[in-house]
């Protein structure tokens, strides 16, 4: 079905045009290096969830959604919720995506967004214990994109943690174990907001928050999720290889960005 | 008595009753259903003698023999190369359609035409599903720098304009070197490249518009443009 | 007969707050999200494209495939993302709801790919990615007949309504799903989940009709507003 991503080709044109016009400080939308397009987050867009949010990166449009569940905890764990995380490339996105099984470009998306989250600790999974060594409660957090224009994994952590913040926990009955998805009562204990900002390189250029168009000419791409206090809970590397003078460099970037999108976060969700 | 329910211009959509008459036929984008006829897809009524036909607004791109296309090199093969027109079908072009001849016994086809680089190619034939290209048209060549805008193929008559009107307002006016191709994608170059790639913008977004034409000119700059009329529908399909 | 009373206090023939908004997916050749009440439809269409793999081709017309499929969160029990048998049955009577409505001899050998996702689940999910489907192949100046409008009726007690809701759905014991083309007066879906006597199953199609010319309206309100909204402005 259509055609897998590796085959999408960049056109020298198009590679040259956008090289060429870096190297003068500018890109073909008129941005500057370290510019986001518009973000725009839209909490609560599917009544069935216990949490929603959708999120526009200009045309990017992304949706990430909670979904509670009573299960077992893990045997090394006995006292922690679980977080589930998964992603789809949804072929509605882009004519590069095709129907099937989740490939490996939408397990790393849910793996980075989920390692953020994780490391970070921002869920409070202690606070998500019925009763230790045997239920918890397991926090099924999916990503969905609806239209790729490129930083999907920024687009997903955004809507992600829009989700997680605004997630309830469903009524549970601890006599009958059942769950009464009708009635919402407490908030999902979420601690800290770590958001993933991936910088895309081209040429000798550092960029934030990429296009469809550059990711196809981009030479490497590299996600750092940073937390509010300004650590650094995950990173990733994808495609070409980096200089650790480059990789300095994006620890500011992303932190800084970082900031600016909790800041937007918590406007959103006011 | 002809029963005409849609003027000339009207946005219509698929099953949209256009004219209740045995006296009009059916013409582009147009069926007849009994004693009627309907629209076939979404755009703009037009009509000419007893014919009426749509012009549509969105429109992806169906290969036709004697169109300029631009396109991307996708696959070297042994005997030519298959490019990506941005149709329901790939393209092929045979060695036999570029101009000077190959020895492929001497030189890889890789250094006439490699993977990634853009065509400016005509569409020789095309077929139920088989389109083959020509590089031996004299507007046809491989494009070195310059940008790509990509533009609805629906709007392309309308970008080239009457007698090629629009086309060559903007060249002139921004100084840029234009080539159109029919499936929608515009390659420019030149110093005011941002300036001519908006206006490419603007006749995709503003396409019916009254005065286009004097708004296109207003921001490629140069003055008013001695007036020929928005004639929309009769407008020429040459690159 | 006992009063009507249905859970949000709606008439038997009124269908709950409508909102149709068509281009949503700038990728899409053409694209529409269709909201009834708390069921929510988004549809793409992409294409007409080359066909993969070949042997799929048809030489003197093309392939419609629609693809319906809920995102996890869409309901009350997540739900796993992949087809389910039940997502494979709506998908092939949402195909044969729109086929007749278009031209597809115009493109030989390709296809015409619709994906429907559905973003929230309160019963009639399938008719919303019909009406979604419909209006995103209009946008996408698709050649077509006419489009399609599709709605469900059904009955509560000894009452015929239309567009029940999650809960009318669940207690209900007939559901009945119809897609029809209004000028050709085609019934494109027809499904009927219940027990009742012919003269009612007759009525209750009648009053989903009903309900597909509503929904046929409001499609291309929606269609109008972006194609001639944005010429306006």
């Amino acid at each position: 079905m259509g055609r897998s991503a590796e085959k999408v080709i960049p056109m020298t044109v198009q590679h040259s045009y956008i090289t060429k016009l870096l190297a003068t400080g500018k890109r073909a939308d008129g941005r500057t290096v370290d510019q986001f397009r518009t973000v725009t987050i839209t909490p609560g867009v599917a009544a069935k969830a216990e949490g929603t949010a959708r999120v526009w990166l200009g045309k990017t449009d992304v949706v990430a959604g909670v979904k509670m569940s009573i299960g077992m905890p893990f045997s090394d764990k006995p006292n922690d919720g679980v977080l589930i995380v998964g992603a789809e490339c949804s072929p509605i996105a882009s004519e590069n995506f095709e129907s099937g099984p989740p490939d490996e470009n939408s397990i790393e998306l849910a793996r980075v967004v989920d390692r953020g989250i994780r490391e970070s600790k921002a869920i409070d999974t202690e606070k998500l214990c019925i009763t230790p060594g045997e239920k918890v409660w397991m926090v099924n957090l999916d990503l969905h994109i609806f239209n790729h224009d490129g930083n999907l994994i920024d687009a997903c952590s955004l809507a992600a943690m829009a989700a997680l913040q605004t997630a309830k926990l469903p009524k549970y009955d601890p006599k009958t174990e059942t769950l009464d998805t009708m009635t919402h009562t407490d908030p999902l204990p979420v601690k800290r907001v770590p958001l993933a900002v991936s910088v895309a390189k081209i040429g000798k250029d550092l960029i934030v928050d990429p296009t469809a168009d550059e990711e196809a000419v981009m030479d490497g791409r590299l996600t750092m999720t940073t937390t509010e206090d300004g650590n650094i809970c995950a990173m990733q590397k994808g495609t070409a290889p980096f200089m650790f003078e480059e990789i300095e460099q994006a620890f500011d970037i992303t932190k800084k960005k970082g900031d600016e999108l909790r800041k937007a976060l918590a406007a959103a969700l006011k | 008595m002809a029963e005409l329910l849609k003027k000339e211009r009207d946005f219509v959509l698929p099953g949209d009753e256009l004219v209740k008459s045995m006296d009009y036929l059916p013409g582009k984008n147009a069926y007849r259903e009994g004693d009627s006829v309907y629209a076939k897809r979404l755009g703009i009524v037009s009509l000419s003698n007893r014919v009426v036909s749509v012009i549509p607004l969105n429109s992806g791109y169906m290969p036709k023999a004697g169109d300029m296309v631009i396109g991307t090199v996708e696959e070297i093969q042994s005997n030519g190369w298959i490019v990506d027109i941005k149709a329901p079908y790939s393209a092929y072009l045979p060695l036999s359609g570029v101009r000077e001849f190959i020895d492929t016994s001497k030189i890889a086809l890789s250094t006439v035409y490699d993977i990634g680089d853009l065509l400016y190619a005509k569409v020789n034939m095309a077929n139920s599903g088989s389109v083959h290209l020509s590089m031996q048209d004299p507007r046809s060549r491989k494009f070195r720098g310059g940008r790509i805008v990509k533009i609805n193929p629906a709007k392309v008559p309308r970008l080239i304009g009457k007698m090629g009107s629009m086309i060559t307002l903007i060249k002139d006016r921004t100084g840029c070197r234009i080539s159109v191709g029919q499936n929608g994608l515009v390659w420019v170059d030149g110093e005011r490249d941002d300036v001519a790639a908006q206006a490419v913008d603007m006749i995709e977004r503003d396409s019916f518009h009254e005065g286009l034409t004097d708004r296109v000119a207003a921001l490629v700059g140069g003055g008013p443009v001695p007036k020929q009329g928005d004639n929309y529908d009769k407008t020429q399909t040459k690159g | 007969m006992t009063k009507l009373k249905r859970k949000d206090n709606r008439k038997a023939d009124v269908i709950r707050p409508i909102s149709i908004q068509v281009g949503v997916i700038p990728n899409a050749n053409g694209s529409a999200m269709v909201s009834i009440g708390r069921t929510t439809a988004i549809a793409a269409v992409y294409g007409p494209r080359e066909l993969h793999p070949r042997r799929l081709q048809i030489a003197n017309k093309g392939v419609l495939r629609t693809i319906y499929s809920m995102l996890p969160f869409s309901v009350d029990e997540r739900i796993r993302p992949g087809p389910s048998r039940r997502s494979s049955e709506i998908c092939k009577v949402t195909r044969q709801a729109l086929e007749p409505a278009l031209y597809l001899e115009e493109f030989p050998k390709a296809t015409i790919d619709v994906y429907i996702n559905i973003l929230q689940a309160d019963a009639g999910t399938r008719t919303a990615g019909i009406n979604a489907a419909s209006a995103a192949l209009a946008d996408a100046g698709i050649p077509m007949r006419d489009l399609v409008g599709s709605m469900a009726a059904g009955k509560i007690g000894d009452d015929i309504v239309l567009d029940l809701e999650g809960k009318e759905e669940e207690e209900t014991d007939c559901d009945l799903p119809v897609a029809y083309m209004p000028n050709s007066k085609k019934i494109t879906l027809l499904q009927f989940d219940g027990d009742m006597p012919p003269a009612d199953v007759k009525k209750v199609v009648k009053l989903a009709i009903k309900g597909c010319e509503i929904m046929y309206e409001k499609q291309k309100e929606a269609l109008r507003d972006k194609w001639v909204g944005a010429q306006k402005k």
